[in-house]
């Protein structure tokens, strides 16, 4: 056999089996509960979710997520991608002017909308949303909850994740351990 | 915005400063000098010449060279092809637990050569389609020997301007790319992604049940959906998502998040790429990412300082990238971060900019960084999508793509700037009248024609393929936005196969037979054709004489040669690619401006 079949068949399995057989064995020892996707269990040892993977939210009584383009109702994490639409297409303008008409039907007090909270995200599972965005839900969170707004302001204000080492990236909340939190915190009656 | 600034002059710096001990690093690699981990690299690399039957003294001259070059590839794409054509068989179902179903020979063509090309464009969604084996064995494996090819091409063309005949051996310098740069620093760069939260694991998709529970029927979660606006019937069963439930894939995501970029390939995980949170958790894995993918290509120029004894020349092509590579981030930055006009006048802020497509962690800086570097250096992952990128933001990526020169991808970034050196000596000694001359050889009639082949085999792809697409009205329908953008849609798509790049405007439904086979054959002749013609070059020069230095001689390594070339690319780059340019990106921008939007047909 030839040095470039040989060759080609050792890093096969090299590259494509040692390599990441290593990485995940690593990864397992040493950060486990990441390497297994930040997975969230209910106390009785239910999976909700990810901590990093955004999933629906629709009753009043939590904050929402970003819109979603991943599947056919959204945060489908087994079919991740954004609505692909330019920012001169008709359908874009349309889907945020009814998702604008929504967020200030909770919020008529709103003012300009905050860009996050009308528009898909990237992959369609955008765990976060702006510290704006949440500030906008919270009339119709605080109403839900019997919560005053000033109350729950500063619950969300509690939350915010600062940029990364205080410089990369944007401040966010995370929308699912918010809720999380939210419940504990403040129960619903059921 | 002084913080977005702060930011990108940070990721900036520190790539600057990866750039020389990793070039110094690279330069003693393969130049064959001491370095502190031999006593560890040495008796992997013998154990695998002896294996393979290499004989590392063997010298290979430029025909050679090309010639197991190329058979090794061949070798390895037929590995990668079968890999994806058996993923579904039983035999395998311990690599497969979500069940992947058998691929489409068409596809599996398109990727395979996709992936070997070092393109890693995607037809496909990463986590509906392939197999955990098929990501190890059929990504995994081509991320770092498709890189390490372009690698080790790249050293060889400089071996050969550098004067000497034979370029080197080509299954050594793979190896040692792989062995001694790519693996380590992948190895310990990919595990500390998990403790970022990249998994990595095994295990199938997780089930789980969502705090809101099943949504209420028309939610407005529903109506935010493009798909269910689209469908023109109902879904028989409700989706997991309307029934509160959610379905979690995972795999051996940080393994290949890391060769991913460090290799510039780009090939996605998940269909979302890097701005699937799984791929890209947090802004500090986003720069951890732009950085790997600089690594290399920047560390080529200093390598290239150290290896032919031209340190000032090669600042002086340093010089000319870092400005081309700023000038287009800015570019990015400033038209993104404007925001869309259009959604403005609705009632939308303007203060976080254009956000469809984008993740909140990320803002703009970020995803500007990301968009420029993944264009540049020829990765093709993209932390947001590209096509719902501004029509003034997404001149950036094209630009880069055009150019195919602005680092570019391992080692064949290198040989792309070099035809540009070429084509601006050459025209430069026309002006002045004299026989041109660089690093100390003629530049003659056969040099200048290769480059120009080189040259042109870019565009010709790229509008050949354009050009036959609308003028046979090819699979029009895969286009999803109307007027001007769509035009975007497929050039894009030509321009990102014939630089090898990858990313996309994902809007285009490109999983046809037409896009498959058009789409295979792109990136192999974008890939393969000028690596060929410039070893070529490289051979040629290295059999000349070296001409003395005189005082006539026109010296390249200065401000007058920088702005040569500076304005050598400008010259054939940008005006080859500027009438496209008028009908797709320019033309949406002038639509976006003046209030105007486009309505698909029927809709």
């Amino acid at each position: 056999m030839p040095a470039w079949i040989r060759i080609s068949i050792l890093l096969f399995l090299l590259c494509g089996g040692v390599y990441p057989a290593l990485v995940v064995g690593a990864g397992q020892l040493l950060f486990h509960d990441k390497a297994q996707g930040s997975i969230i269990y209910d106390k009785d040892g239910n999976a909700i979710g990810s901590a990093l993977i955004a999933q629906a939210f629709d009753k009043d009584q939590y904050f929402h997520p970003r819109p979603s383009a991943a599947g056919a109702d959204g945060y489908d994490a087994t079919s991740s991608g954004g609505s692909n639409l330019a920012p001169t297409n008709q359908k874009l303008i349309d889907q945020v002017k009814a998702n604008a008409d929504a967020a200030k039907q909770d919020d008529p007090a709103l003012g300009e909308v905050p860009a996050d909270m009308v528009t898909n995200s990237g992959s369609g599972l955008d765990p976060d949303i702006s510290p704006e965005n949440a500030l906008a839900q919270v009339p119709r969170v605080a109403k839900a909850r019997g919560m005053t707004e000033q109350q729950l302001t500063g619950f969300v204000n509690q939350h915010v994740i600062g940029r990364d080492l205080g410089i990369f990236g944007e401040p966010r909340i995370n929308v699912l351990r918010l809720n999380l939190d939210l419940d504990a915190a403040k129960p619903m009656q059921k | 915005m002084v913080i977005d600034i702060l930011q990108m002059a940070i990721v900036l710096a520190l790539g600057f400063l990866i750039m020389i001990p990793l070039g110094r690093y690279m330069a003693a690699v393969f130049m064959f000098k001491p370095t502190f981990a031999d006593g560890l690299f040495n008796p992997i690399d013998n154990l695998i010449y002896r294996v393979c039957r290499v004989n590392r003294d063997e010298g290979m001259r430029w025909p050679g060279y090309i010639k197991a070059m190329l058979l090794t590839n061949l070798a390895m794409w037929v590995l990668i092809f079968a890999t994806f054509m058996v993923q579904h068989e039983p035999l395998f179902a311990a690599l497969n637990p979500d069940g992947q179903g058998m691929m489409n020979p068409f596809l599996a063509f398109m990727q395979a050569s996709s992936f070997i090309t070092n393109t890693d464009w995607q037809n496909y969604g990463g986590e509906s389609t392939f197999s955990y084996m098929s990501q190890m064995f059929g990504l995994i494996f081509p991320m770092f020997t498709s890189a390490a090819t372009g690698l080790a091409c790249g050293v060889a063309f400089i071996r050969g301007l550098g004067g000497s005949v034979s370029l080197g051996n080509f299954y050594v310098d793979l190896t040692r790319g792989i062995t001694r740069v790519m693996l380590p620093i992948s190895l310990v760069v990919g595990i500390a992604l998990v403790g970022f939260g990249i998994p990595a694991t095994f295990d199938g998709a997780q089930a789980a049940t969502t705090l809101n529970g099943p949504l209420t029927p028309a939610s407005p979660t529903a109506v935010a959906s493009p798909e269910a606006n689209a469908s023109p019937t109902p879904e028989a069963t409700p989706s997991l998502t309307s029934q509160g439930q959610q379905s979690i894939t995972r795999g051996p995501v940080a393994p290949l998040s890391s060769i991913k970029h460090l290799g510039t390939n780009g090939g996605g995980f998940f269909n979302a790429n890097s701005a699937h949170p799984f791929e890209n958790p947090s802004p500090v894995t986003n720069v951890i990412e732009i950085l790997l993918m600089g690594a290399i290509p920047a560390s080529i120029i200093y390598m290239l300082g150290i290896m032919l004894d031209k340190k000032k020349q090669a600042w002086t092509f340093f010089g000319v990238l870092a400005a081309f590579y700023t000038a287009f981030l800015a570019i990015d930055y400033v038209n993104e971060k404007s925001g869309n006009p259009l959604l403005s006048s609705i009632g939308v802020s303007a203060a976080q900019g254009n956000m469809e497509g984008k993740e909140v962690r990320f803002g703009q800086a970020q995803t500007a960084l990301f968009a420029n570097a993944t264009t540049a250096f020829t990765t093709g992952s993209v932390d947001s999508m590209h096509d719902s990128m501004t029509p003034g933001g997404s001149v950036t990526p094209f630009s880069n793509m055009f150019l195919n020169m602005v680092f570019g991808g391992k080692g064949v970034g290198f040989i792309n700037l070099f035809i540009f050196v070429v084509l601006g000596v050459f025209m430069t000694g026309l002006m002045v009248g004299r026989t041109p001359e660089l690093l100390g050889k003629k530049i003659e009639v056969h040099e200048v024609k290769l480059a120009s082949l080189a040259f042109l085999m870019h565009p010709l792809l790229i509008f050949g393929f354009m050009a036959l697409t609308f003028a046979l009205q090819l699979d029009l329908g895969a286009i999803s936005n109307p007027g001007p953008h769509g035009f975007s849609e497929v050039m894009y798509a030509y321009t990102s196969m014939a630089a090898n790049n990858g990313s996309a405007f994902a809007g285009l439904s490109s999983n046809t037979n037409w896009y498959n086979v058009s789409g295979g054959i792109t990136v192999i002749l974008g890939r393969y054709i000028s690596i060929v013609l410039m070893l070529a070059l490289a051979g040629s020069m290295a059999a000349k004489k070296t001409v003395p230095m005189t005082i006539g001689t026109m010296r390249t390594d200065n401000r007058v040669f920088a702005g040569v070339l500076v304005g050598t690319v400008l010259i054939i780059g940008a005006l080859t690619f500027f009438p496209v340019m008028a009908l797709g990106p320019i033309a949406d921008h002038l639509a976006m401006v003046a209030g105007q939007t486009f309505q698909a047909a029927g809709s």
